[in-house]
């Protein structure tokens, strides 16, 4: 083995640190999935009769479709009968201040580095901290209010903006849209709302927290984001899962609706549980993201950092509707030990002048396999439509493997289409530059990773960039200076 | 400073240095010379720790330490510094950024606290005027897209930052042009004291006019040849290397 490779070795090898478990008394399903337990969650929640319908529906929608297995990776059938569909903090009484969250909690928060404490004294942070599936805190709401902003838990959307709900729930991603997507409607537990009026700017950046808690119980977080004329949010969400054995099944869905001359920019990133170095354990993480630029000029753009999940099944997508609307697409991908990631894009260009940019970065290490799958299609009517993609890998070691399918579908002659991708190592020459000038190896990979990863990072809002570019270097060294 | 006794390295199955011996004491300029393929580079390696090469025989001194038992950043933090005859490119990361990780590294393990960003920037300031860089390069990704001349002045700038005790310049010159090579040799020149000392490696002795050292020996073969003061240097210069060749290959016939 040279001596490239054993560094390599030795710093993707560490452990996870963020192991750990909460106690928090958890108000169950059992196990398994059938009309009843739609009924149990439905129910639970006090949910109007629609709104259970449309559950039910969904699950006989999803009775009927069959698991993809397209995507370039290899997990074990999922038992989805072996699975809590429900899990709630028992404390469900709304909360005022900081004071009553359960202090079990507000410790976790302190482990992620992310207490609520810290958050609110950050200018310009909202948080709505999802533990195990129902909202516990939120804050800022009242300064959001006056302007007519609506961020809230899922389940409190229901209960008091049903009109709204019931008209943008799964106007982006259809029940049927996928086996997963289908899935979630039938049983989604809780998410986040936000809701930007006509011509408001958001002041701040909106930023959600989720966490895996008890074990066995599925994550089906369902996220909506309506952007009306006019208007602009910038939605930060990232999440850490503590250690488990065994695999769980993350299932979200995330619909952003942006209308004329809006802007909706959504950054997540994404560290959930990767399994342990010999890849047993983990999240196995399919989410269904897409956003629709419906009115002309509006703009969706997407930013992820995922570094962790067992396995990744994620294509966060624009339906480019409206004249002149742009989608964009900035991705850090990074995959250690036995993960696999099969993600990317799709930009689908229906109006005209439409624009869409992707950057994709994928990062292998271990014995991981990393694959960009994008597709790029320019429909009959987008006149001048433009598209540019860059898709690069960088592989750590020789053990790993990185793959790019790109597809592009082209309808319209006046399509500007450029694709561009490399694939690189890091160089022996790279790391010994930088031990050289006294800089330890661990700190040296961390440096070219995120100097590589810099065009993805940039987009991140600073205070997110800066947790990123710690994950980067936790999910690859393992040790956080 | 450094000692160096009967010194052998290989590469692959290539052996390379058949057995350097060398001194370098505080305060001194020593220059290695030598036809392409002697091992000058090679031997540059070696002393900063480059894993690529397998050292077979001998050792290095240090200040009191066995140089070969250090790991790369151990030797830098113990102040040896190599100038790369290439230097690396690392897209996405400032010279800034990396100097910032590298000079508080080495300041921890010195004992000295990390530099906080204010005084950091002023050390720039003012290490930036040794070698007349611009700040605006300093920004960009290191050494992308930077011209031989620029690369080689960062190098040097690099080397202003982190004050080592042993400077090891390996083909400084080549790529620079009179000018360029004149505010290098400059720099390196005011980074000079009696307590650090400098091993300029070269071919030519262009670089010798402007850096001028105390001994020159020539490296032929893997071995110490010849060795004197810096006249030997301008009889290199007028004669080329092939008279040094003849009489070893000479002596090796025999």
């Amino acid at each position: 083995m040279s001596s490239d490779d054993q560094i390599l070795e030795e710093f993707t090898s560490k452990e996870y640190e963020h192991g750990w478990s909460v106690d928090l008394e958890a108000d169950e399903a059992p196990l398994g999935l059938n009309e009843g337990i739609i009924r149990f969650i439905s129910s639970k929640k006090n949910e109007p009769d629609w709104l259970l319908e449309w559950r039910l529906s969904a699950f006989r929608t999803w009775q009927q479709m069959a698991e993809p297995d397209w995507a370039n990776v290899n997990y074990p059938k999922i038992d989805l009968q072996a699975i809590k569909y429900y899990s709630a903090p028992k404390k469900t009484k709304k909360l005022d201040s900081l004071d009553e969250v359960d202090p079990e909690l507000l410790e976790t928060f302190k482990k992620l580095g992310i207490s609520l404490e810290e958050q609110k004294r950050l200018t310009g942070v909202a948080v709505d901290a999802v533990i195990d599936s129902v909202s516990v805190a939120t804050t800022f709401k009242d300064k959001l209010g006056e302007l007519g902003i609506i961020f809230c838990s899922f389940s409190e959307a229901v209960t008091e903006h049903p009109e709204l709900i019931q008209k943008y729930l799964g106007s982006v991603v259809p029940v049927k849209d996928n086996y997963f997507a289908a899935l979630n409607s039938a049983v989604f537990s809780d998410g986040s709302f936000c809701y930007i009026p006509k011509g408001v700017r958001c002041p701040m950046e909106l930023s959600t927290y989720f966490r895996i808690n008890a074990a066995n119980t599925g994550q089906f977080e369902r996220t909506l984001i309506v952007a009306e004329e006019g208007s602009y949010v910038s939605y930060l969400e990232g999440c850490t899962a503590p250690m488990r054995d065994e695999n769980q099944l993350h299932a979200a869905v995330v619909e952003i609706l942006a209308e004329a001359d809006a802007e909706v920019k959504y950054s997540t990133v994404q560290n959930w549980y990767p399994g342990d170095k010999n890849g047993v354990g983990g999240i196995y993480n399919f989410v269904t993201k897409r956003g629709l630029c419906n009115g002309d000029r509006s703009k969706i753009s997407w930013t992820q950092v995922e570094t962790g999940s067992a396995v990744t099944w994620k294509y966060p997508s624009c339906i480019l509707k409206g004249n002149d609307s742009q989608g964009e697409f900035y991705s850090v991908a990074v995959t250690n030990n036995y993960q696999q990631a099969d993600t990317g894009t799709k930009m689908i260009h229906i109006g005209k002048n439409t624009k869409s940019r992707i950057v994709s970065k994928g990062i292998s290490a271990g014995k991981s396999q990393n694959s960009y799958r994008g597709q790029v299609h320019v429909m009959k009517r987008a006149e001048n439509a433009r598209n540019f993609s860059q898709c690069d890998s960088l592989l750590m070691g020789n053990l790993c493997g990185a793959h790019t399918f790109p597809y592009i579908d082209i309808e319209n002659k006046s399509a500007q289409v450029e694709h561009e991708a490399t694939t690189s190592k890091i160089g022996e020459d790279q790391i010994f530059y930088c031990t050289q000038r006294g800089i330890d190896e661990e700190s040296a990979v961390a440096l070219i990773v995120n100097g590589y990863a810099k065009e993805v990072l940039n987009q991140l809002p600073m205070e997110f960039a800066v947790e990123a570019q710690k994950l980067l270097a936790l999910t690859l060294e393992g040790s956080v200076g | 400073m450094l000692k160096i006794n009967n010194l052998q390295a290989r590469i692959e199955d290539k052996e390379i240095l058949r057995g350097i011996d060398l001194e370098v004491k505080a305060g001194e300029v020593h220059a290695i010379m030598g036809p392409n393929g002697s091992g000058k580079s090679t031997l540059a390696s070696v002393l900063a720790g480059r894993e690529d090469y397998e050292v077979t025989g001998g050792s290095i001194d240090f200040n009191g330490e066995d140089l070969l038992e250090l790991a790369p950043e151990e030797r830098a933090r113990e102040g040896v510094f190599l100038a790369f005859q290439y230097p690396v490119e690392i897209p996405g990361v400032t010279t800034t950024n990396f100097l910032k990780t590298a000079v508080n590294q080495v300041r921890e393990h010195r004992g000295l606290g990390k530099l906080d960003a204010v005084s950091f920037l002023k050390e720039m300031k003012q290490k930036m005027q040794l070698v007349e860089i611009d700040q605006s390069l300093l920004s960009r990704s290191l050494n992308e897209g930077f011209s031989g001349g620029e690369k080689k002045r960062n190098e040097i700038f690099q080397m202003a930052m982190l004050e080592p005790k042993l400077a090891i310049l390996d083909e400084t010159d080549s790529g620079l042009d009179i000018d360029a090579l004149k505010i290098v040799a400059n720099g390196v020149n005011q980074l000079k004291s009696k307590d650090n000392a400098t091993i300029v490696v070269t071919h030519y002795q262009r670089l010798l006019d402007y850096i001028v050292p105390d001994y020159v020996h020539v490296l032929y073969k893997g071995r110490i040849v010849k060795s004197g003061g810096k006249e030997l240097a301008l009889e290199l210069e007028e004669k080329g290397y092939d008279w040094i060749k003849e009489s070893v290959d000479a002596e090796a016939t025999v």
